[in-house]
């Protein structure tokens, strides 16, 4: 579209033609009042706040649906405004309980703005007001009635936005209200509830304390929180979430999640795991002292340095006894990168054994390696909200990736993208898809021979009873699109996935993004937490720049099954498990690590913490610093945000462990500033190392580290080492999420035949792995919609 | 059943099949009917343009908007079917014209439809009756029936190769629903709340497509005034308002009816000539002169012509042509909450000013009515009003506040006296019966 | 036949209702009038009423719900058997809309939005129904009754009683 030119309060500005009156002049700094106005939702005109002079205009207009015109003449407040605004406040405020002091928006109410602003607060009104009781829809969300000024955010919300439609308006004129999908009569506790995906973004919409979060209700007040923005530990989505925390005696409890600027990688976005499941954080079941099993069996308490020293001490002497091969280390999704690379350089340096793994819930090795030597092919979230077309192999993004959903449904909605989808299920996106292509079950192979060209497979990849040529039609359709991002989900792998890359790469304009759950499934992957692969999708048989760094042995080691297999044959000494559940995930015997000294670091008692002989109670996501990177390869900032004393940080606990064990800390962690530069020449391969950090930090005008407990040492270490890595430090800590694309390098030999030992976690809405079965506000929202649906089978039954 | 009342003054057009057993469809073609369609489609619709332009007539349903430049807005090429809409929604407190056309007349609504259709190029006409008038949806649906049995309606009408169709549909009960955006809400089976304009029908209407909609009387005129061509037609009115229309003249009246008056004719010779003079030879109060939206004129500014122009210059308007005259035992009070009680129940809710506006004016007035009221209440009163008008979302919001402005401005010191426990006119209404109702 | 198995409706509403999905461009536009007719059948909307009308128009029950609120002629509880409605508004008022009210009220001891012990009559105070030159007025069901005066109810309530009243739906 072209510029035009107009004039907002004497200012001449510039925008797109076509650009709406409130968001050019938003653009250019000057602020209009809205509530019903929310940008990229459908538009309302109803709450008459936004009115503004137009030239040549017999009446005020409403700047949230006037489109910017050449020579416009605007006026934004003079007198009239101020007055209709002020008038339109004294209306809303007639019946509204005026009830700040203890509602939950009281300091983050755009009504009590506009009241402050205008000066309306004088009520001429001798009526009554309407009281109605607050109405509980759900676990997570609360209604009150006399605060709704119908501004009708909600409603849009959930249907635009979320593709819901829980939510609807009834009655009419002072009778409006807004309704939940179930309504009172139709409900077996005689109360109005929402049957939804409980994402709470109507909460989030709502300009006032109608709508409340069962989470945060009556808890505090805004102005006692400190916001602290960082990434949601739940999904591969990575959503960027500002926790409201609160001091307690023990720490600073969490008491509240949301996108509280709308920046980030998710701008308005958030579902109802990064809303409300922090909660897991604040579980009195938490384990806040070290455990340590004694000759009885019986695990007791024991102080950090006693722990920590059994632990050194053992592992030390088992891997000097038994040799570190006889050592398995499993890592988690939920570690920043940092304790990633850390974990891994520990096992492989320090433990000397490559027998490292950690639950794998998508294939990255086939994807960086179907990727390897091209530039420019891996699509990031934020391509997602933009590219003209999309097609999604396989995966259930609704449930499984709601950023991703959400993103998708936005770009359909806001530029009319063009959806591609071809999956197994009738997955709900299919109501947002051009086309859909219902693949016959275990299909997804033929599927990635039909996209790759061949044909041979047909029979086998359509629905029976299908006609074929809909899968031919389908493919004719995505190729002739010009700019593609193709999202692949987990149920692709291995050869199947290469194929669908293969392929793709081949036309100009592909891009793709491979889906996986939790907060850093791929940063598990991409910093090595592999038996065979160094970070950076790095083969270890070859002779690579990491290899020669770390001086370690170059043949795989054992993968997580094999891990399991040598322990049930006496085989494994030790175990060491940073923040995961791989008994129960991958159903271990627990009698199979009999003979193996296990250590735990867990936040919870879970399947696999039952097992130990040490358990060091673990902080999670929200209670560090460090990277994660999101399943497309955004690399995002994560903060400390909560504290529980008694727990640390994985990373200070790999370090610490490492020391006791004798470990040369300044090769493991770089830290601390040219200190000792003339030790590291005597150490051959690894010298030098902290003078080159240290000279690089200089270079970039940042601040050496000087604790070893400090992650930000081990991601200069990243950022030098890493394929792919190569990140702008100030962009990360600016809060700015950045696009990265391992891929294997292409000049290595590839290693075929690996064996696929993905398992998809397969999280739905209201799970999330081990972690989630510690959210009572999970657990009540998997209840609420198994009775939800119990309701619906009685009414259909009847 | 309505009577039909007839005076000597009155100009026949509309209204010249009334009481003729017009609803017969032989009847209804014996009196000229289907003649006019069958030279639209000989002449074009430029031609049709042409003679509604010609004839002055400006839309019925209250804005006055002339006709032949509404169909003229229609864009000619269009990737999205176009649509003819006819309003008979006519909920306006004091109206009552539509539902004799549907009832004496109701070929003439399809003829006038089918004509609308071929101007603009639709093939398409939804005729929207209010919910309650499921009778005269009866003999609508009766006459589209026999319109296409004759061939008159459907494929190849009269053997001419042009299609046209035509929908009948009910409405559930919303004055709102009578706003032209919110009609087609509704007939989308949406909430009946009007739509964001611009764009205006005309361009984006129906189901996306181009929309002429147009009140049952502005197309119930259309046939006669091809017949008669749109010169005759205008020198039967005023300058600048073409025509008749037909008046609805209710209340304190010797002769209530709906008259055919020519455009321009006088406000006090409609009451006291026409309709008989004040009930029981009592003193004239006040008139309302276009249905209940319409400012009030007291009992001496009555000396103005019934057309869109000189009502306007009275600082009021013509409307639907409800002219409710009240007498002197009115308690304007009353009056005044009678009319905003039927605002606040009828705004959609859509936005605030009107919404919270209806609901505070109408709560402050009752108050007052129960004897509670201040005298700083009329004051209030006129400023909810003030802040209302012209800003509202659609215009059932000025529709509420105009009156209440006119009832405060013409008889504040009626207002004053009531709250001072002189109360003016006999009240009717008891205070437990507006708590039953609303 | 009816499209819908089970339909809650009568034989000829469901397949009055079947067509009337078919004759519009767009599905939806059934809905206002299929809610009306849905409550000529079965005396007001219920929520089976919700249900099925849903299924038919292919829409959710919410979206039913949302609309069926907004009309005033709609209602989820049963009315009388004759749904007695009087016009109050501007016109009527001042040809005597309000004591007619009142003499119904008294005569059928009963008030607004309320139901006689018999279900026989329902009384409801409503607006402008478009018969203001023949004021006073009121509806019975859907007929029209004009130029009211205490006398005629009686006579006409009479009637109703007796099964001789008007009843066109
Ligand atoms: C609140 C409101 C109610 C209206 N009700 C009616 C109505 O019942 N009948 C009608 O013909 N026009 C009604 N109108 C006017 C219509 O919006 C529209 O202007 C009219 O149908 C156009 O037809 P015309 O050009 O033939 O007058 C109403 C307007 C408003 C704002
Ligand atoms: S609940 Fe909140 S978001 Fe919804 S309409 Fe009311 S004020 Fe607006
Ligand atoms: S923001 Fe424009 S009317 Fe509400």
């Amino acid at each position: 579209m072209p510029d035009v030119t107009f004039t907002v309060d004497g200012n001449k500005l510039t925008a797109p033609a076509g650009t709406l009156l409130i968001e050019a002049c938003k653009s250019a700094g000057i602020e209009i009042p809205a509530f019903c106005y929310y940008p990229g939702l459908s538009l309302q005109a109803a709450c008459r706040m936004c009115v503004v002079r137009i030239e040549k205009m017999p009446k005020l207009q409403t700047a949230c649906t006037t489109p910017v015109a050449e020579g416009m003449v605007v006026q934004t407040e003079t007198p009239e405004i101020a007055q209709a605004r002020k008038a339109t406040l004294q209306l809303l405020l007639g019946n509204h309980p005026l009830d700040c002091p203890v509602c939950d928006a009281g300091g983050e109410c755009e009504l009590q703005d506009m009241t402050f602003k205008y000066g309306a607060a004088d009520s001429f009104y001798a009526e009554p007001k309407n009281h109605r009781e607050e109405q509980k829809w759900s676990p997570v969300v609360y209604f009150d009635r006399p605060r709704c000024i119908l501004c009708y955010r909600c409603v849009r919300m959930c249907g635009e936005g979320m593709d819901v439609f829980a939510l609807g308006i009834q009655n009419r004129g002072s009778s409006s209200v807004i309704a939940p999908n179930v309504p009172a009569q139709m409900s077996p506790d005689d109360l109005a509830h929402v049957d939804c995906e409980q994402c709470g973004m109507c909460i989030d919409a709502c300009p006032v304390g109608a709508l409340t979060s069962g989470t945060y209700r009556y808890k505090t007040r805004p102005w006692e929180m400190n916001h602290v923005a960082t990434v949601c530990t739940h999904c591969g989505d990575g959503c960027k979430t500002t926790l409201g925390v609160r001091s307690t005696s023990d720490g600073a409890e969490i008491v509240r999640g949301d996108n509280r600027d709308k920046s980030g990688i998710n701008g308005d976005f958030l579902c109802n795991k990064g809303r409300y499941a922090f909660d897991f954080a604040n579980s009195p079941d938490r384990i806040t002292q070290p455990l340590v099993r004694n000759s009885s069996g019986v695990l007791l308490p024991v102080s950090w340095e006693q722990a920590l020293e059994h632990v050194g001490k053992k592992l030390r002497e088992l891997r000097d006894t038994r040799g570190g091969k006889s050592i398995g280390v499993v890592g988690g999704n939920r570690l920043t990168n940092e304790e990633a690379y850390l974990l891994q350089k520990f096992a492989r340096t320090v433990l000397q054994t490559n027998n490292i793994d950690h639950h794998r819930t998508a294939d990255y090795v086939s994807f960086a390696q179907a990727l390897a030597g091209t530039t420019g092919k891996a699509a990031s979230q934020r391509d997602i909200e933009k590219s003209p077309a999309i097609f999604i192999i396989g995966g259930d993004p609704t449930n499984q990736n709601p950023l991703t959903a959400w993103n998708l449904r936005s770009n359909v909605r806001l530029n009319k993208a063009r959806i591609y989808i071809a999956n197994t299920e009738e997955i709900k996106l299919r109501r947002n898809a051009k086309a859909f292509l219902h693949v016959a079950p275990f299909g997804y192979s033929a599927l990635a021979d039909l996209m790759s060209g061949d044909d041979s497979t047909l029979e086998s990849l359509v629905q029976p009873g299908t006609n074929k040529q809909v899968a031919l039609d389908f493919r004719a359709a995505l190729r002739a699109e010009e700019e593609v991002v193709v999202l692949i989900g987990s149920e692709l792998r291995g050869g199947d996935l290469k194929k669908v890359i293969e392929f793709g790469t081949k036309l100009p304009g592909r891009k793709f993004a491979l889906l996986s759950d939790y907060v850093n499934s791929r940063g598990a992957a991409d910093m090595g937490l592999l038996p065979d692969m160094l970070p950076g999708y790095t083969p270890i048989t070859a002779g690579s720049n990491l290899a020669t760094e770390y001086n370690i042995a170059t043949e795989p080691g054992l993968d997580m099954l094999e891990i399991f297999d040598a322990a049930g044959k006496g085989e494994l000494s030790a175990l060491y498990v940073v923040g995961a559940n791989p008994v129960a995930r991958f159903g271990v015997d627990p009698a199979a690590l009999r003979n193996t000294f296990v250590v735990v670091q867990e936040m919870f008692l879970t399947e696999t913490a039952a097992l130990a002989d040490v358990i060091l109670p673990a902080a999670n996501l929200y209670e560090k610093s460090g990277s994660v990177t999101n399943s497309y390869g955004d690399l995002q900032q994560v903060n400390k945000a909560g504290d529980r004393a008694g727990v640390r940080t994985d990373f200070e606990m790999i370090v610490r462990i490492a020391d006791k064990m004798g470990a040369n800390m300044r090769a493991l962690v770089p830290f601390g500033k040219g200190l000792h530069a003339d030790m590291g020449q005597t150490r051959g391969a690894q010298s030098g190392e902290a003078d080159r950090h240290a000279v690089w930090l200089t270079a970039n005008n940042l601040e050496p580290r000087l604790s070893p407990f400090d992650p930000m040492a081990i991601l200069d270490e990243i950022n030098r080492l890493v394929p792919g890595y190569s990140l702008l430090r100030l962009q990360l800590l600016s809060g700015n999420d950045q696009h990265l694309s391992p891929a294997a390098p292409s000049d290595l030999v590839q290693i075929t035949n690996r064996r696929d030992l993905v398992l998809p976690a397969n999280d739905g809405l209201f799970t999330s792995g081990t972690l989630g079965r510690y959210s009572a506000m999970l657990a009540d929202l998997q209840q609420n919609a198994a009775s939800r649906t119990a309701a619906a089978e009685q009414t259909a039954a009847d | 059943m309505p009577t039909l009342v007839s005076h000597p003054d009155e100009v026949k057009v509309i209204s010249r099949r009334f009481g003729m057993g017009a609803t017969d469809i032989d009847k209804y073609v014996e009196l000229d009917g289907y003649k006019a369609v069958q030279n639209a489609i000989a002449e074009g619709p430029e031609w049709i343009i042409n003679v509604m332009k010609a004839s002055g007539m400006r839309g019925r349903g209250g804005a006055g908007f002339p006709t032949g430049l509404k169909w003229s807005f229609v864009p000619k090429q269009s990737e999205k079917p176009k649509y003819v809409l006819v309003n008979g929604d006519e909920s306006e407190p004091g109206t009552c014209k539509d539902h004799v056309i549907f009832l004496h007349d109701p070929h003439a609504v399809i003829e006038g439809t089918m004509i609308a259709g071929l101007a603009i190029g639709s093939k398409l006409g939804f005729i929207y009756l209010r919910g309650e008038y499921r009778y005269l949806l009866k003999i609508m649906e009766k006459a589209v029936a026999d319109a296409y049995a004759k061939g008159f309606l459907g494929k190849n009408i009269f053997g001419t190769g042009v299609d046209f169709d035509i929908i009948t549909q009910s409405g559930a009960g919303a004055y709102e629903v009578g706003e032209e955006s919110a009609l087609m809400e509704s007939l989308e089976g949406k909430r009946g709340v009007p739509r964001i304009k611009p764009p205006f029908p005309a361009v984006v209407g129906l189901y996306g497509g181009p929309t002429v909609i147009n009140n049952a009387e502005t197309i119930a005129a259309v046939p006669h005034i091809l017949l008669m061509g749109g010169e005759a037609f205008a020198k039967l009115g005023s300058e600048r308002n073409g025509g008749t229309r037909l008046f609805g003249i209710s209340g304190h009246v010797e002769r209530p009816g709906v008259y055919e008056l020519p455009m321009g004719y006088s406000l006090r010779k409609a009451i006291y000539d026409v309709a008989g003079g004040v009930k029981g030879g009592k003193k004239l109060k006040a008139v309302v002169p276009g249905g209940s939206s319409c400012p009030v004129l007291t009992a001496d500014e009555i000396d103005v012509g019934l057309d869109f122009d000189q009502m306007g210059k009275a600082g009021t308007m013509l409307g639907s042509g409800g002219i409710v005259v009240l007498d002197e035992t009115v308690s304007i009070v009353e009056f005044a909450l009678r009319t905003i009680s039927f605002y606040q129940h009828e705004s959609c809710g859509w936005c605030i000013p009107c919404r919270e506006g209806t609901d505070w004016i109408k709560k402050t007035l009752t108050r007052v009515h129960a004897g509670g009221g201040s005298k700083k209440d009329v004051d209030n009163v006129q400023y909810l009003a003030e802040n209302m008008l012209g800003r509202t979302f659609c215009p059932l919001g000025d529709a509420a506040a105009m009156p209440t402005l006119g009832f405060v401005k013409k008889f504040r010191k009626e207002f004053e006296d009531y709250i001072d426990g002189k109360k003016a006119g006999t009240p009717i209404i008891t205070v437990d019966q507006l708590v039953g109702a609303h | 036949m009816s499209t819908i198995a089970n339909t809650i409706f009568s034989p000829e509403m469901a397949a009055r209702f079947d067509k009337l999905v078919t004759i519009y461009p767009v599905r939806r536009s059934a809905l206002v009038p299929m809610l009306l007719y849905a409550q000529d059948d079965l005396g007001y909307v219920s929520d089976a009423a919700v249900a099925e009308i849903a299924l038919r128009i292919e829409i959710l029950e919410l979206d039913v719900r949302n609309v069926l609120s907004y009309y005033s002629m709609l209602r989820t509880k049963p009315a009388g058997k004759y749904n007695v409605q009087v016009c109050t508004n501007i016109s009527c008022m001042l040809r005597g809309g309000y004591e007619i009210l009142d003499h119904c009220k008294h005569k059928l001891g009963i008030g607004h939005k309320e139901v006689t012990p018999d279900g026989v009559f329902s009384l409801e105070e409503v607006e402008c129904i478009g018969a203001c030159c023949w004021a006073p007025a009121m509806q019975i069901n859907y007929d029209f009754h004009d130029d009211l005066t205490p006398e005629k109810v009686d006579v006409l309530f009479q009637m109703y009683k007796d099964g001789q009243g008007k009843d066109v739906k």
